[in-house]
């Protein structure tokens, strides 16, 4: 790389030996065990220094190179994949790490697991060897284009033939084409298309899932009665456009009636619809399966985003010359050093680690759930259900809102595409809009809350009360005995408090929303009129969640020199952000009194200075290459200036000295000869 | 299909008259109708098309947008436009151009700090287009901090010259519009230095490119910084880098209006007062207050228009779905987007009557209004942009997965917008300026010195911190006065609390600092008052039209109620309501949201958007949304072949298993 900026020194040198804690025994903590951080860590490198995996400036792309750049990292990845042999393991964290989305990323991420999670053994065995060779391709087609959100209003349909023993799958109108599954407009073969299955009686039972055949293996053409193609192109320069989310119609397409994936329920050879002996609560697992994933992602995408702010702030220098110098000379201050700065990075830089520690947390919730459904023990699903949704919920609102954030802490220079920001914000946007509508779902979680509250009196039902609702046993303590003992800043440390503050405003929060719900003759009625508070209750609930599984993680054991102080300062700088951003429940609810409200304040300005020496320290545990941040601004060298002046002249615009349509849109202009211009 | 109004039968539901509301939101009659009139002219002129805008390569983005320009001056020329017209023109051709900046900054910064003699040889110049200016003035490495610029013009009595030079790499020019490709011409703001003095930052007139073939003149490097946030949005302007090396400029270039260089080298002062550049800078801040609410309204019309027409759930026995407005978790997030446009409408019409009465004062030497002006300004500006940034987004998100599609419009008005909230002022930096400023304001209150204008309440100080909000049942929150009190008093206590606070530190500097997060909320307060009380102002103005004063009067109480419920811990903190107050608040608001809902379209449609301008299949006036998406999508190149580009090289080893062998 010839670069004025090719010097290796290290800008960040000095802040790096500020941090008063073991930064390699943290990224073990962030990755989560030595051997992930071992095998990440080993990708990452492979990754990055494969000249094919290079990152593109993807932004200048026009859409087709875009997309065919894209097809190509794809191949490259699979071949290295196959010829390194490399385990499943590996394999998810090279696709992590190339961190182009393509195809790809729908075949493992959605097509695999619902053939896995939907299909008969039988089907398994037949589908499954073709997906895991990629010798098919697939996508997820469920979404239409008038229907989001409410699966069972999708219009396709799925009408059972028993003169042929198949299935013709149809779109019967405009609204029915499905719209957005990625992967389906230019490249997916096969699809698990989601249709009501009508059966010859003309009964409609519901939308089921049936793997559909949409273009040739020959010639890739699409098959007869299918009409697929390109949604268009969508927000953001590079982002989501590497991806061919795409349109299908049907007209009549028939499929041989064993493609309907038949785990939970089948049509028989005569036309009968029949349920199978399989709860259909399984199905619900792969959707906590899902959105744990989209928990995980986004503590990866807001500590990218802090990553770079973090970095950025401590080279960027703003007023105060009048107070600093360095050997003689006057500098300015680097904006780290200004609260405004920190009280709006460090927060995020302690929400990215709760998102971290929650979305771990949601992987053992997981396996535990598995188990107790192959057991038929459905009695934690509810539960599990809803903390999923809502942390699915919180966790994205936050790291999309997060992100943003991010680019305005890095003032004008974050604006641009080589900050990395904006194509970061545009990738994880649709998070809070796709797999379940970020309100629709906090709704979701109010509705179990209201329930498991309405049951409550019932005190043979508080056995009931496990997992993320057990404190509401503690319903009538709340309501009635409780009073936050704070009384100086110093107490606001103590895990305990914390806690016994978040547990009060939930608990209280949903029993004002049950009180005035109960003042409507229509429940229903009631629950729409008041769904913006019921809102706000399932998030004092959820935030509740991610706040208690913090605390809990530092009650484990943690290795390194240090650590476990700088975590206890970022679970206390997320609580404290949290009852300071929210003070209007914790203290409409009498959870707090102002004094103690100001009080948290103070404690929290004085966490901020704990956090600043470590703060370069603690987005290096990350371990992120700086092949994966893609950013000039978060380098890890902090040798911003000089790059970006460099990558300045890497644009189209500047591949001439004198601009495209000079001679026909400004000479005439300058010269006063438009009138007679033909433009 | 052609010509049926979709959203006929909700205009229907109107209870006001909405050509009156037209008048309203355009400010009068007069600007409705040229407005109108030339919202038109650009919609039906094919050049003028946008609509394929994100598809466009960057040198087909830059070079459709030197055509737009060119045909814009020339229209302008052509039908003898006159000053407002072309304004309006500029406006709904809404792509960034260089031109932006040649009228927005480069014009008025000759016209706030040039001399008469300078006015006079360069504003025909520029006026006529036959030099393209533009505003020089970060570097790479210095934004907000004017003062910290490192650009030197030093002063060659030999010559009578000034030597223009980048000593460093971070003292490059960087971000000026118009400066990579487009300005022959900058007003390029450099360190003075005069026999080894440094006099700080000062505005000259530098030509960048020949007159004859474009090209950069000795000395001069330029070019264009690179792509930034969207497809489409800002990446029409060519923001530039321009370094210069010991380039010289005859002395009269320097723009010599409150300070110049004599003949010797000598640095003086002119009689005119320096206080006259800040009016440049309210004057700027004001037009960006307007351009949020209609950046705001944009989202918000959008939004509300594919509410009606997207169902979700709630069907019974099969028929159709509920419209997504109908719920109210929709209504409490777009509602108040809805009544925030409008308030900052009427905030912007404030704040221009404001920039005259300051601009007649400084003429006539009177400064005294000069600080509050300018701190109820840049307030305006932070409380805006910020509000306006997070609301269109917040539109977004509102019309679910659709509104991530270009075509929605909402993702190039997001990246187009968002830049406001750094420049012109970093948004924080300018709510510690108001800050500062608040401080400084409680502090005297002691002396028995008046507070003007906008901090005129602060003069109650001891009302209002003892006393009690009398709202005892849900409608009492229908009272003007009783809103305003509210949030006089929560604005007063926060700024009285962050002063006594500041009063514990023995260094003030110190404590500033350390407070600052307070400090900027206290701005807030105070800004979220001024845009309340404008609103209050504005309502009880005699307001013609049927019906149209009761809609603005539901308007301001939605955006004050709702402002209360979203900064509650502040009210609640400071005393100013109760926990019941704050809940019939939170009751009024639910009831305020179904007197909208009948509304919310004709509202929108208030503001008189064309097809054109709004840019959006999910906006659309006709609601006919769900065949024009399908139809768009099949204008995207990836549609133009069946089996797509790297098909061959990509896909079909992969699928035959033969990608061991492929060359990549």
């Amino acid at each position: 790389m010839a670069s004025s900026s090719a010097t290796g020194a290290d800008h960040l040198a000095h802040e790096r030996s500020k941090a008063k804690f073991d930064v390699e025994a943290m990224k073990i903590v962030w990755a989560g065990s030595p051997h992930e951080f071992r095998v990440s860590d080993r990708m990452a490198h492979l990754v990055a220094s494969d000249p094919s995996f290079r990152r593109e400036n993807r932004a200048v792309l026009s859409r087709k190179e875009l997309f065919t750049k894209a097809l190509k990292k794809a191949a490259h990845s699979w071949k290295r994949i196959t010829e390194l042999g490399l385990s499943d393991e590996e394999a998810s964290w090279l696709w992590f790490y190339v961190d182009e989305l393509t195809f790809a990323y729908i075949h493992w991420g959605m097509f695999v697991p619902a053939i896995k999670g939907s299909g008969t053994e039988e089907q398994q065995n037949k589908w499954l060897p073709l997906a895991t060779t990629m010798r098919i391709i697939g996508t997820y087609a469920q979404t239409e284009l008038g229907h989001g959100s409410n699966v069972q209003g999708i219009e396709t349909t799925a009408t059972f033939d028993p003169t042929t023993d198949e299935f013709i799958i149809h779109s019967p109108t405009l609204t029915s084409s499905k719209w957005w599954s990625g992967g389906l407009g230019k490249i997916a073969t096969h699809a698990v298309v989601y249709a009501r299955v009508i059966t010859p009686d003309g009964q409609d039972h519901g939308v089921n899932g049936f793997i559909v055949q949409i273009r040739s293996l020959d010639d890739h053409l699409p098959l007869p009665g299918v009409t697929v193609g390109d949604i268009g192109t969508k927000f953001g320069s590079g982002a989501f456009n590497s991806v061919d989310n795409g349109v299908l119609r049907f007209d009549h397409v028939r499929i041989p009636r064993n493609q309907m994936l038949m785990r939970v329920a089948h049509v028989t050879r005569e036309g009968k619809y029949v349920l199978s002996n399989v709860p259909r609560q399984l199905l619900y697992g792969t959707m906590v399966y899902v959105r744990k994933i989209i928990v995980v992602d986004s503590s990866i995408a807001l500590s990218r985003a802090v990553c770079i702010a973090a970095r950025y702030s401590s080279v960027r220098r703003q007023f105060g010359s009048q107070n600093r110098e360095i050997n003689g000379i006057a500098v300015e201050t680097p904006v780290i050093e200004y609260k405004t700065q920190q009280s709006r990075l460090f927060s995020l830089l302690a929400s990215a680690y709760a998102f971290r520690f929650i979305g771990e947390w949601l992987k053992s919730l997981y396996t535990d759930l598995t188990q107790k459904l192959e057991a038929n023990d459905f009695s934690t699903l509810a539960e599990a259900h809803a903390c999923t949704a809502g942390l699915k919920s919180l966790t994205t609102s936050s790291a999309v809102h997060g992100i943003e954030e991010c680019r305005k802490l890095c003032g004008g220079h974050g604006y641009l595409n080589s900050s990395g920001l904006p194509e970061l914000y545009a990738v994880f946007a649709p998070s809070c809009t796709y797999e379940g509508d970020n309100t629709v779902l906090l709704l979701q979680v109010a509705r179990f809350l209201m329930k498991t509250i309405s049951q409550l009196p019932h005190s043979d039902q508080t056995h009931k009360l496990s997992g993320t609702i057990a404190y509401m046993a503690l319903m009538d303590h709340y309501l009635i005995k409780y009073c936050c003992s704070v009384e100086k800043a110093e107490d606001w440390l103590k895990a305990d408090v914390i806690l016994k503050v978040f547990e009060a405003r939930a608990i209280r929060m949903c029993v004002t929303c049950a009180q005035n719900l109960a003042k409507f003759a229509d429940p229903s009625e009631g629950f729409s009129e008041l769904s913006p508070d019921l809102v706000e209750a399932a998030i004092a609930h959820c935030q509740l969640i991610v706040v208690s599984k913090f605390i809990e993680k530092l009650q484990q054991k943690i290795e390194g020199n240090g650590v476990k102080q700088q975590l206890e300062t970022l679970c206390h700088l997320y609580a404290l952000d949290l009852i300071h951003k929210y003070s209007g429940d914790f203290i409409s609810t009498g959870s707090l009194n102002p004094k103690q409200a100001s009080l948290a304040n103070d404690q929290l300005r004085a966490l901020y200075a704990e956090v600043r020496p470590n703060v370069i320290a603690l987005v290096d545990a990350f371990n992120y290459t700086d092949h994966f941040l893609g950013s000039i601004l978060g380098c890890y060298d902090g040798n911003v200036y000089p790059k970006l002046y460099d990558e300045a002249w890497k644009d189209p615009l500047n591949d001439s000295v004198v601009t495209d349509g000079y001679p026909e849109y400004i000479k005439p202009l300058l010269n006063q000869q438009l009138l007679n211009a033909r433009l | 299909m052609e010509g049926v109004d979709h959203l006929a039968q909700e205009r229907s539901k109107a209870q006001f008259d909405v050509d009156q509301m037209k008048v309203i939101w355009a400010g009068s009659r007069h600007t409705l109708e040229v407005s109108d009139r030339i919202a038109r002219l650009v919609a039906s002129d094919p050049v003028f098309r946008k609509d394929n805008r994100t598809l466009l390569s960057r040198k087909d983005l830059f070079k459709n947008t030197l055509q737009k320009a060119a045909h814009a001056w020339k229209r302008i020329t052509e039908l003898r436009l006159s000053e407002e017209e072309a304004y309006w023109l500029r406006h709904y051709v809404d792509q960034p151009a260089y031109t932006d900046l040649h009228w927005g900054m480069f014009v008025p910064a000759i016209k706030g700090s040039g001399t008469e003699e300078q006015q006079k040889k360069w504003l025909p110049l520029a006026y006529k287009m036959q030099i393209i200016g533009c505003y020089a003035q970060t570097e790479l490495g210095h934004g907000s901090n004017v003062q910290g610029l490192e650009t030197t013009a030093t002063f060659d009595p030999k010559t009578d010259e000034f030597v223009i030079n980048s000593p460093t790499l971070t003292s490059s020019k960087w971000w000026p519009g118009g400066l990579g490709k487009a300005a022959t011409h900058a007003v390029v703001y450099a360190r003075l230095i005069t026999d080894g003095q440094d006099h700080g930052v000062h505005g000259f007139i530098v030509q960048l490119r020949s007159l004859d073939d474009h090209l950069p003149l000795p000395g001069i490097i330029v070019g264009d910084i690179g792509m930034k946030f969207g497809s489409g949005a800002y990446n029409s302007m060519d923001n530039g880098v321009l370094r210069l090396d010991h380039v010289r400029i005859p002395r009269e270039q320097m723009l010599m209006r409150v300070s110049q260089v004599t003949r010797e080298g000598k640095y003086v002062q002119s009689n005119v007062p320096r206080q006259l550049l800040y009016g440049t800078m309210v004057y700027v801040r004001q037009t960006i207050v307007a351009d949020a609410s209609s950046a705001l309204s944009r989202a918000v019309c959008i939004a509300t228009r594919y509410s009606v027409v997207r169902r979700q759930f709630g069907s019974q026995d099969g028929g159709l779905e509920t419209q997504v407005i109908d719920y109210k978790t929709q209504q409490s997030r777009l509602f108040p987007l809805l009544a925030s446009a409008y308030a900052f409408r009427f905030v912007g019409e404030w704040l221009k009557w404001l920039y005259t009465d300051v601009t007649e004062k400084l003429q006539a030497n009177d400064f005294l209004t000069l600080p509050e002006a300018h701190a109820c300004t840049a307030g305006l500006k932070s409380l805006t942009t910020s509000a306006t940034a997070d609301g269109i987004e917040e539109c977004r998100k509102l019309c679910g997965g659709h509104g991530y599609l270009s075509n929605s419009g909402l993702p190039e008005l997001f990246a187009v917008y968002v830049p406001a909230c750094t420049y012109e002022g970093d948004n924080i930096v300018l709510l510690l300026q108001v800050a500062r400023f608040l401080m400084k304001t409680v502090a005297q209150l002691p002396s028995g010195k008046k507070p003007v204008g906008t901090t005129t309440y602060m003069g109650r100080a001891q009302h209002l911190i003892q006393c009690r909000c009398s709202a005892q049942k849900a409608e009492d929150w229908l009272n003007p006065s009783v809103i305003l009190e509210v949030f006089e008093a929560r604005a007063i206590r926060m700024s009285i609390a962050c002063a006594q606070d500041l009063s514990k530190f023995s260094n003030q500097e110190e404590g500033f600092a350390e407070l600052s997060s307070n400090l900027a909320e206290a701005a807030v307060a105070h800004c979220q008052l001024i845009v309340v009380s404008k609103f209050i102002d504005k309502v009880q103005q005699d307001i013609p039209g049927k019906g149209v004063k009761k809609q603005l009067e539901i308007l301001c109480n939605i955006y004050a109620l709702y402002t209360i419920h979203k900064h509650l811990g502040d009210f609640l903190s400071t005393g100013s309501i109760t926990a019941k107050q704050a809940s019939l608040a939170n009751d009024q608001l639910r009831s305020l949201y179904s007197q909208l809902r009948p509304n919310a379209i004709a509202l929108v449609d208030a503001f008189n958007f064309t097809d054109h301008y709004l840019g959006s299949v999910l906006g659309r006036y006709d609601g006919n949304v769900y065949p024009s998406l399908y139809a768009e999508a099949w204008k995207d190149p990836l549609n133009e072949s069946v089996v797509p580009d790297g098909y061959r090289e990509y896909v079909q080893p992969l699928l035959k298993n033969q990608l061991r062998n492929a060359r990549l």
